[in-house]
């Protein structure tokens, strides 16, 4: 047996100039990091303050810039495949079929696990804990190796280009096709372990958010007083315990099928496909809930700050939540309609699809009634949720459509079927982010981003949407299937050139997005968030210092009310200091996080090469790190109540140097929260 | 404060510009679309499936018009700069309107799910289209990459072409003898997936005579975006003619013409075949299935043979 | 959810403990879903032996009958070391916790041979789909008792170490949740897996 298993120089992508190339530019991003750490002499700073923080808010600043890197590659496997399409009537274009189906395969797969995923544990990690007053999340150590666990099926991933292929099995990878017989080599080995292994992450996540709500809000805040991002992050937590271990089971069985000869989705021996893509639906549908609920935590936040006004039909918005995560477990089968299930079933999954447009629309509607009477302020944040609002509600007719089965039969694997999810993971998931990173950017840093260039994306991201996926419902009415490498049909090629141009209106919006982050920072001095609050705030994070002090709060917050830092603003107990401040217990950094990642990915990389030391070697320091770290009572340290006291002058210090509100002097700024007229 | 406001107003408008480029996105394709397969269908199947994609489209307008009239509205009255506009900051609850946003949506939704139900059972691709008329019985197999189609009462085969009398209901079941497939065929319904060991099935009829598209849209690997084939719906007279211009054929499709047949092989010419290997279909799936316990998504007595 | 900053470390240390006790159950959870997908799993794929061997070709009923015995009875025994630990008896907290792990131990012994005398009689996980479904099914449930007997050692090694603090006792309970667990998936294996493939 080879002590490097599959693994031989053939591996490296010599193959093909594109191939190499992608991989060239890997190598070279990967090199220019480390270039720019070392020129800034900034590696200690990373390796101690970074690589072995367990505080959610660096935690989440991490998984927020894995989002983003990954946001750019996703998006050149976007653009590569409108190119190809653009240009492939009759032709091959410039992509061979095996690499164009490896393209649409990591596109999908990098989109849902390697950028929405991150992007969403990033925020909630920033922002749930402030909102709830709280010092950090249940787990602080557990946090950081969801964190590096992600991280390792992403590295996975971004590896697959320089060593050996990516998947051609879709981002669903369904078998048989991804199976042994169809794709023996390590492609769909990649996709598999990526996915099992940031979902291992991704699971002990949302076990550690629920807990930080359930047990660690500060006092006074009851369930329904919270902000109700914290209430789609509850639900999302819930969403995400129960549905990712049906995608475990379904990538360790394809595994097992794939490594161990087993028979579980094979043609013959007994295997079942049908089983596969049942279990991956069964955590499939509740994931586009997983992504989509925090969004619309985040629309809420932004629009009510943004109309200056209360969140209409708080109870309905929080009801509507629940009742979409229930609704999520309840229609898994509308995926395949066209199995050939008989009309009694396909119509109970079409039905209950249906029903979920009902909590949604409420949602809508109570969005666009808190816009009613307020006094609306169009920041990028605020533009992104009414290019959302507008947008959505295209997908969700769409979804409706395509919910009913007789259309199904037609539309199903079409590129309606893509027009109209990305319809609504472009506007839903995507747009609800990037509002949750404009809007809590200063939260973290300090400073606010440039609004012109935000403004810019937005209006980039918009039209380049409209102008990249209409055409793709019209091309599925054409009847024109997903994933065509080539297509001899004339009829479909000015849609998609209409297409490619979208898809280069976007990619002027990632540029825009790019800039504004640069602008940003090199013009940080005039954007600085003084207060703690840019925006006029309404819930907890605003409470606390911009960046939060590592405690979040000196003293625990106490909550009355729904919108509680708004009721204390009103009420005039904002930014009031304690007598005296005292001891806080803080977890202490660890390296054990990374060193888990480091091994999950070598593990990884070791199952996909069939490495079968070096799989043992990893797995058993991840058993002695774990060990360790388990009988390790000291993880935590106390900070005096000297240092608080002095982290807390200096902001205080700081406060006495801003404005009274960062809103005053911005067009349409209603006036300070005043006390309440009695009723 | 000029310039403010009419930036401020330039925000405002946003829901209108987002509107017009999606108008202008849906016509630069407006025109192509209505002669498309989808929309206009060739066969009572696909009729029925276009009418319940405008009813629902239509019945849907009612919550998605005032979506976009109240976010055009809202945005341009409520700015921030337009102090003349009511401002009501801690409005954020009143019964009625709760009500109605509970419950036009569930109303729709009502009425949407009853059509659902009904029109699901009536487009059921298993189920007999005339239980009146015997259907032409046909079996499909899906290979890599290419179609065969298996006329087991006229004991002939083809690949890549599918001839139909028109106005007589086929019935269609369908396997895999490769990695999951899905055929359909736009102008007149489908699909439904193909699988090994498995038999699905699919019932159509053509009510207009033409040449029509038909292809795999599951994909399943290197070949798949050839993978195609021709429908010819013909007047009876021409259906025989095609049958006997089939048997004339020299080739047969015995065991090893059938596993030669089978082999992965890309844009593969129409080819007929005169005589079938006795009982191909169901040793297609006997090879995969090993006699277990039925495997197929569900059964139905209607419309088979077998 | 009192102030943070006016309790005492102690209270503070309780609710640390409460918090890491509902996460474990939060674990558990997802874990048990786990199983309800491999199970159902099993359930459709028993009937498919593809000419290969069938339930009744493979099971012992004996064999069965004395894992679950094994299993069971670890159960009591760490129940009884569990006990001692609120007796704040060290030594009897080591010796339950002890025979527990020689149980256990029995139990993937058992577990072990009947695996590699199915493989060795060429009814291995690779020879048909219901097969794949057992022994994955199975195998995972012999993985968890496998860790839980690893967690035991170490468990072991702490209360040797440390003695019965605070922290040891709060992961002992844990560790009881998982044994237990474990316990009640194997009663849910015997049940859907061996009974009716015997009977």
């Amino acid at each position: 047996m080879d002590i490097f298993g599959r693994l031989t120089i053939e591996s490296l992508p010599f193959y093909s100039a594109i191939a190499a190339s992608g991989a060239a530019v890997t190598v070279l991003g990967a090199l220019s990091v480390a270039a720019v750490i070392t020129y800034f002499g900034a590696w200690r700073l990373v390796v101690f303050q970074w690589l072995s923080s367990v505080d959610h808010k660096k935690i989440g600043i991490m998984y927020i810039m894995l989002a983003l890197v990954m946001l750019v590659r996703g998006f050149v496997d976007a653009a590569m495949m409108r190119s190809q399409q653009a240009i492939a009537l009759n032709s091959d274009g410039y992509l061979p079929p095996g690499h164009f189906d490896q393209i649409f395969s990591s596109h999908g797969t990098i989109m849902i696990f390697f950028m929405a995923m991150p992007f969403l544990s990033g925020l909630i990690n920033l922002i749930m804990p402030q909102q709830i007053g709280s010092r950090d999340v249940a787990f602080p150590f557990m946090n950081a190796v969801s964190l590096w666990l992600s991280t390792a099926g992403a590295a996975l991933v971004l590896i697959s280009l320089v060593i050996g292929k990516f998947s051609t099995a879709g981002w669903t990878g369904y078998p048989p096709y991804s199976g042994l017989e169809f794709t023996p080599g390590v492609g769909v080995d990649y996709w598999i372990w990526a996915v099992l292994i940031s979902g291992f992450g991704s699971t002990m996540t949302g076990i550690n958010f629920l807990v930080t709500i359930i047990k660690c809000r500060a006092p006074g805040m009851t369930m329904f007083r919270m902000p109700l991002f914290t209430w789609t992050v509850f639900i999302t937590s819930v969403l995400i315990i129960f549905a990712f271990p049906a995608l475990t089971v379904a990538c360790a069985m394809l595994a097992l099928d794939r490594t161990l000869g087993m028979h579980f989705f094979t043609n013959g021996m007994g295997g079942n496909m049908m089983n596969y893509i049942n279990l991956f639906w069964l955590w499939g549908h509740p994931e586009v809930y997983i992504l989509i609920l925090p969004a619309f935590g985040v629309f809420s936040e932004v629009v009510a700050v943004f109309s200056q006004k209360r969140l209409f039909g708080y109870i309905s918005l929080v009801l509507a939540t629940m009742a979409i995560g229930l609704l999520s477990f309840t229609v898994w089968l509308h995926h395949f309609f066209t199995m050939g299930s008989s009309a009694r079933v396909n119509s109970f999954f079409g039905t209950m699809t249906t029903i979920i447009a009902v909590p949604t629309g409420v949602k809508v509607f109570d969005w666009l009634l808190t816009m009613y009477r307020g006094r609306i302020v169009f920041k990028p944040p605020l533009l992104f949720t009414i290019g959302f609002l507008v947008t959505f509600v295209i997908g969700g007719l769409s979804g409706v459509l395509l919910a009913l089965p007789p259309i199904d039969y037609l539309m199903h694997n079409t590129t309606f079927l893509i027009a109209h999810f990305h319809n609504m993971i472009i506007p839903g998931v995507l747009f609800g982010y990037l509002a949750g990173y404009m809007f809590w950017f200063p939260k973290a840093f300090g400073f606010k981003l440039n609004e012109k260039w935000g403004t810019r994306a937005f209006w980039c991201w918009i039209v380049g949407f409209y102008v990249a996926f209409m055409p793709l419902y019209v091309l599925g009415l054409l009847g024109m299937p997903r994933r065509m490498e080539h297509y001899e049909i004339a009829a479909w090629q000015p849609h998609l050139i209409v297409a490619a141009f979208g898809a280069f209106i976007i990619l002027l919006g990632m540029i825009c997005l790019g800039v504004q982050l640069w602008v940003s920072i090199r013009d940080r001095k005039e954007a600085l968030d003084l207060t703690g609050d840019p925006w006029n705030g309404r819930s907890l994070e605003w409470a606390t210092s911009s960046p939060a002090a590592p405690y979040n709060f000196a003293v625990l917050p106490k909550v009355e009310c729904r919108d509680a830092w708004w009721d204390m603003k009103q009420r005039g107990v904002a930014y009031q200091r304690p007598e005296k401040y005292e001891d806080i217990v803080m977890p202490k950094n660890t390296f054990a996080g990374a060193v888990i990642g480091a091994a999950g990915f070598a593990f990884g990389f070791a199952m996909i090469w069939w490495i079968w030391w070096l799989a043992l070697l990893s797995l058993a320091v991840i058993g002695a790190a774990i060990i360790v770290r388990a009988s390790n009572d000291d993880d935590e340290f106390v900070m005096p109540a000297s240092e608080v006291k002095a982290i807390e002058d200096a902001r205080f210090a700081q406060l006495a140097k801003a404005p009274k509100n960062a809103m005053e002097g911005e067009p349409g700024f209603a006036g300070q929260p005043a006390p309440e007229p009695a009723a | 404060m000029t310039v403010k406001n009419a930036r401020a107003l330039r925000w405002q408008s946003c829901a209108s510009t987002i509107l017009a480029a999606a108008a202008a996105a849906v016509l630069c394709g407006g025109c192509s679309v209505l002669d498309g397969p989808v929309l206009s269908p060739s066969g009572p199947i696909s009729l029925a499936q276009r009418d319940l994609l405008f009813k629902a489209v239509a019945i849907m307008m009612i919550v998605i018009v005032p979506v976009f009239v109240m976010a055009a509205i809202f945005t341009r009255r409520y700015r921030g700069t337009n102090r003349k506009a009511r401002y009501t900051p801690n409005f954020d609850f009143y019964w009625p309107l709760e009500i109605i946003v509970w419950g036009v949506p569930a109303a729709i939704i009502v009425w949407l799910s009853l059509h659902l139900w009904h029109y699901t059972y009536q487009l059921d691709p298993y189920k007999e289209i005339d239980p009146s008329v015997k259907p032409l019985q046909v079996q499909a197999i899906a290979q890599d990459w290419k179609w065969l189609f298996v006329y087991p009462e006229q004991n002939i085969a083809v690949v890549n072409e599918l001839a139909m009398p028109v106005n007589t209901p086929v019935s269609i079941a369908i396997t895999s003898d490769t990695a999951m497939n899905s055929l359909v065929i736009p102008a007149l319904g489908g699909q439904i997936y193909a699988m090994a060991g498995m038999q699905t099935r699919l019932n159509l009829l053509a009510d207009k005579t033409g040449t029509f598209w038909g292809r795999n849209v599951q994909y399943s690997g290197r070949g798949f975006a050839d993978q195609q084939f021709r429908t010819l719906a013909q007047p009876p007279a021409d259906f025989d003619a095609w049958v006997e211009k089939v048997k004339q054929s020299r080739k047969a499709l015995d065991a090893t013409a059938y596993d030669a047949l089978a082999k992965p092989s890309q844009k593969v010419p129409v080819t007929y075949f005169s005589g079938v290997e006795p009982g191909l279909f169901d040793k297609i799936i006997a090879k995969y299935s090993h006699g277990d316990s039925d495997r197929a998504p569900h059964h139905v007595n209607a419309g088979t043979t077998d | 959810m009192s102030s943070a900053a006016t309790m005492s470390v102690s209270t503070r240390d309780t609710e640390r403990y409460e918090e890491k006790d509902f996460g474990f159950w939060l674990y558990l959870m997802s874990d048990a879903v786990i199983f309800a997908c491999l199970f159902a799993t099993y359930l459709v794929m028993v009937g498919n032996a593809a000419g290969g061997p069938v339930p009744k070709d493979v099971f012992s009923l004996n064999r069965a009958a004395a894992e679950t015995a094994l299993l069971l009875l670890s159960s009591t025994t760490f129940g009884i070391a569990a006990v001692s630990l609120w007796a704040g008896d060290r030594s009897k907290v080591l010796l339950w916790l002890a025979i527990t792990f020689l149980l256990g131990a029995g139990f993937i012994a058992l577990e072990f041979s009947e695996f590699s005398g199915m493989i060795a009689k060429g009814a291995g996980p690779d020879r048909s789909g219901f097969l794949s479904a057992f022994f994955t099914l199975v195998g995972t449930h012999g993985l968890h008792v496998s860790v839980g007997l690893v967690w035991i050692l170490v468990m072991i090694g702490q209360v040797f170490a440390k003695g019965l603090t605070a922290p040891v006792a709060s992961r002992l309970m844990r560790l009881g949740l998982f044994w237990h667990f474990l316990d009640i998936i194997w009663v849910v294996i015997f049940s859907v897996v061996y009974l009716p493939g015997l009977l």
